[in-house]
């Protein structure tokens, strides 16, 4: 049962980042993307780690590629432009994939030769274990703590960073005060009069 | 039920199977039924409270509305733009359905009562619940036409505002019960106050919060007055707008499903889920199962949501940003730190 998961799972995120590649339309292209994560996610839930599927799910799908997919929907894309590039560009593409092929026939070398399969092989929780999120946070807070908060220090300066950039002050703006609209009694706003026949009011 | 088709012939992987698939429809078929009858009720509430009678032709007091309804929009026509982009235009509506039918595998309808008792089942919630914009997105965007789009795109920046604030409450409400787990959650409110009552929402430290919630659940199911995604002054039908028949029928359930979840959600984590009021055992109310308990409350929450629709005005967007961005993100985070003050003194003392 789990071998047929593990396989589903795999060849839907094979398939759908082979898709994300080649499809036309860049909207598609995201999509593929989505489903990737999600099926990525699915393999992490396999290997026992609930915790980072849900992350995954949370963060990925739920944010970052909603934003994709928020600027790719209004992106102008000139198709005939981005084919136009892609001989160009060839060269450099082919070097980059010859280098992660390199990357992970080394790393899968090493890790066959150094015998970490039995090491690093998924296991099951024990009986009575500390969850997933109890343990991760026990790491996280104690032994990876300075990275931990180097990593949240970094992030917050990249989003002041962000709103500084694109902060600008532009005149001539009414901004809405709603405390001065609450404030405001039926007093200050209006009046009552009783006009003579045929004199009306001034406003 | 599980052990029990297990120890047939089917054994024990089919019987699983079979025993979940049957769980499965058991929480899915009364779930359509319920959407339904709230459709009914909703309406009702709504028509009541402007003075009109509702729905009342189809059936005893028009309780077979929202039949009828669903009758008549299947046997419609399902017409395709012709410049929409087909495959993801008829996606869209089933993404909507499904997820918005996900998310209740986790729900605990009473003691044990519950499809898959999952450890992380608070952020398996935020999970699904932040995959439902998707639907809106991509009909939004498969229709090609101006007015989806635009929803689309409002859709998109509300969800995303709103769920931020919520993960930051329920990471309060995590951090008083000590647990992700929902049913575990329910548990721990039981005689919070005093012994006496079962419920985190009238602690004092989680009661902002629990209305805050409530307010974001709105938000987040974009109903009124937040449903700008809708706005049918501004935006025709919204992503709705090109669609029909069937396809239509799923958004609009889909909808009413996740509009009942948010009502689960608030029973379970502020109000005591199945659990009866107080805990106290002169009144037999303990005799009384525990999903009437959860149901009344939802139904409770969900009198809320359509007493809101008929009486408050539809924001407008930016007065949505600034709250979802200006008052709720820093106030759920505040909260956060005090929730977690309070929590690190109860457990280990003042520091001297």
């Amino acid at each position: 049962m789990q071998i047929f998961a593990f396989y589903l799972f795999a060849s839907i995120v094979l398939a759908s980042g082979a898709l994300c590649i080649f499809s036309r339309n860049p909207v598609h292209s995201v999509l593929w993307l989505i489903l990737a994560f999600f099926n990525a996610a699915g393999l992490m839930l396999l290997v026992g780690a609930e915790f980072i599927a849900a992350l995954l799910v949370i963060v990925y799908v739920g944010a970052v590629a909603v934003l994709f997919l928020f600027v790719v929907m209004m992106l102008d894309i000139d198709f005939a432009e981005l084919r136009a590039g892609f001989m160009k560009n060839l060269p450099l593409g082919l070097l980059l994939a010859l280098v992660l092929v390199v990357e992970i026939i080394f790393g899968v070398g090493t890790w066959q030769s150094a015998g970490m399969g039995e090491a690093t092989a998924a296991v099951g929780l024990p009986e009575g274990a500390p969850s997933n999120i109890e343990q991760l946070g026990a790491l996280l807070y104690s032994k990876y703590v300075f990275l931990f908060e180097a990593a949240g220090m970094i992030l917050l300066v990249a989003m002041v960073g962000a709103i500084v950039l694109t902060l600008r002050t532009r005149g001539g703006v009414r901004k809405q005060n709603v405390a001065d609209q609450v404030a405001r009694r039926p007093e200050d706003a209006t009046r009552n009069t009783q006009p003579e026949v045929g004199k009306g009011v001034e406003l | 039920m599980t052990e029990f088709l297990q120890s047939t012939f089917l054994g024990a992987e089919l019987g699983w199977f079979v025993a979940t698939l049957a769980l499965i429809l058991l929480i899915a078929l009364p779930l359509m039924l319920a959407v339904a009858m709230i459709i009914y009720v909703d309406r009702k509430v709504w028509a009541a409270m402007a003075l009109r009678r509702g729905p009342n032709v189809v059936g005893p007091f028009g309780l077979l509305q929202s039949f009828a309804d669903g009758l008549k929009v299947f046997l419609q026509e399902t017409i395709i733009p012709s410049s929409a982009n087909k495959g993801l235009f008829l996606l869209a509506p089933i993404i909507t359905f499904t997820v918005a039918l996900l998310a209740w595998a986790v729900i605990p309808f009473g003691d044990g009562m519950v499809l898959a008792n999952i450890n992380i089942g608070l952020l398996y919630i935020l999970a699904i619940s932040s995959l439902g914009v998707y639907g809106v997105v991509i009909a939004g965007w498969a229709s090609n036409s101006k007015y989806p789009f635009f929803s689309a795109m409002r859709a998109a920046a509300q969800m995303i505002s709103y769920e931020v604030s919520i993960g930051f409450i329920l990471i309060s409400v995590v951090l008083f019960a000590g647990t992700f787990n929902l049913s575990d959650i329910v548990l721990s409110q039981e005689g919070h106050i005093f012994g006496l009552v079962n419920a985190y929402g009238l602690n004092p430290l989680l009661f902002p919060m629990a209305v805050v919630f409530l307010i974001a659940s709105m938000a987040e199911t974009a109903r009124h007055p937040f449903d700008l995604t809708e706005a049918e002054s501004e935006l025709v039908a919204g992503y709705q707008t090109e669609y029909s028949s069937m396809s239509f029928a799923l958004f609009w359930l889909g909808e009413y499903a996740n509009i009942l979840l948010m009502c689960a959600l608030n029973a379970i984590l502020f109000w005591g889920g199945w659990l009866p009021p107080l805990d106290v055992d002169w009144i037999p109310w303990f005799d009384i199962p525990g999903i009437v308990w959860l149901f009344g409350k939802m139904f409770f929450f969900f009198f809320i949501f359509s007493w809101v629709m008929a009486t408050v005005p539809r924001y407008r967007y930016d007065q949505l940003m600034r709250l979802g961005w200006k008052i709720f993100l820093p106030l759920s985070l505040l909260w956060v730190f005090l929730v977690s003050g309070y929590v690190m003194i109860d457990k280990f003392g003042l520091p001297l």
